[in-house]
């Protein structure tokens, strides 16, 4: 059966309560999951207190502030720090979304919670293993594909053409979507995942590509495909506010299409 | 840390799963207006004498529609659990059973009730 609970060794621990700096204006609690692989131990929640007058306005400000300042052990992904590289993603305050892109302030409640993305193999900390995610964004082959001889220019769109890209180009692949999706906890193994699904769109939806009928031969699948059930978790956690959901009912209408 | 390879292709893409994404939409969409109108003549057959609901069944067109909902119904149900189960039984042997069994049992229940609407309609 599908594992609803957590295996023993998985379940976090109450960890370190790290006192604050001084004497904070604006003190705001920050409950943080913890996994040192290298430790033997269960994860825990550290809790860390900013001052939130000494600090930028977004999580990702007040994670490199505990780790330059308080706790240079704490460990996560980060680069851009402006919402396009999907690095920071992380489930804060209980929505998967983006370090960098969340305001303190957005962030219901008193304490802010930050977790590792749901479902997956932590390495540390917030780091978790996307590689299986990774070779399922390889196996759609997310380039082009011609078979009409190169011309001697670049493959021209028409701005409609074009514009059936619109919202699903932005996808930055953070993965927060697949792991919002209960459907892709249960069965990632085989099910594609909303994220992969919508870059599966993205090269459907291409005038230039010439490999549809091929890229919907792979995908019409029981699994690959169809564990979509429409829950729309990725819709409503997607950090860039574009919708997964809708890019998978396209191909199943496109296939479905395809016999009538 | 071990790290998951080679699963993402596996066997590839069986090439099936759009007829029953369709057969389970198009039993929906029949089981709406079936569905209605067989709750609507339950209800008025309720507390009725074992005559007049034997006399409602011997009506060509209400047997029709009592069978269509048997069809529908019981088609639309076999594919939500076959999903079910696949969703949810990842142990190979258990779940081969159970889909073994939701086919076998869901066109076994759905026979029973046919015969027993033609038993009611042509009289025993």
């Amino acid at each position: 059966m599908v594992e609803f609970s957590l295996p023993p060794n998985s379940r976090p621990q109450p960890g370190r309560t790290w006192p604050a700096k001084g004497e904070p204006k604006r003190p705001k609690r920050f409950r943080i999951y913890r996994y040192d692989p290298e430790s033997g131990q269960n994860p825990r929640i550290d809790t860390y207190v900013i001052d939130l007058d000494d600090c930028g306005p977004m999580v990702l400000d007040a994670l490199i502030k505990i780790k330059n300042e308080i706790d240079p052990s704490l460990t996560f992904r980060r680069s851009c720090r402006e919402g396009v590289c999907g690095s920071c993603s992380m489930n804060i305050g209980g929505e998967n979304t983006l370090a960098c892109t969340r305001a303190i302030r957005d962030v219901p409640g008193d304490e802010v919670t930050v977790y590792p993305l749901p479902h997956m193999p932590v390495i540390k900390d917030l780091v978790v293993d996307l590689s299986h995610f990774w070779e399922q964004y390889e196996s759609i082959e997310p380039w082009l594909k011609t078979y009409t001889p190169p011309p001697d220019r670049e493959r021209l769109q028409s701005p409609e053409e074009r514009a059936k890209l619109d919202g699903l180009w932005e996808c930055i692949l953070c993965a927060c979507c697949s792991t919002a999706c209960p459907s892709y906890w249960w069965n990632s193994d085989r099910y594609l995942g909303p994220a992969i699904l919508l870059q599966a769109y993205r090269w459907i939806a291409d005038s230039r590509d010439e490999a549809t009928g091929e890229r919907l031969d792979q995908l019409e699948d029981p699994f690959k495909l169809y564990r979509c059930h429409t829950i729309f978790n990725c819709t409503q956690t997607c950090p860039k506010g574009l919708n997964p959901a809708k890019a998978i009912a396209e191909i199943k209408k496109l296939i479905a299409e395809r016999t009538l | 840390m071990a790290y998951r390879t080679s699963l993402a292709r596996r066997t590839g893409s069986a090439h099936a799963g759009s007829r029953h994404w369709k057969l389970q939409r198009l039993t929906a969409v029949a089981l709406v207006p079936l569905g209605l109108w067989f709750v609507f003549a339950m209800v008025a057959l309720s507390g009725e004498p074992y005559e007049q609901v034997r006399a409602f069944f011997a009506s060509p067109f209400n047997a029709t529609m009592t069978v269509l909902v048997v069809i529908a119904a019981f088609l639309h149900a076999r594919l939500g659990i076959q999903v079910i189960v696949e969703d949810y039984v990842h142990a190979p042997a258990l779940k081969v059973t159970a889909l073994v069994l939701n086919d076998l049992l869901s066109f076994a229940f759905a026979t029973s009730c046919i015969v027993a609407v033609l038993f009611a309609a042509l009289g025993s």
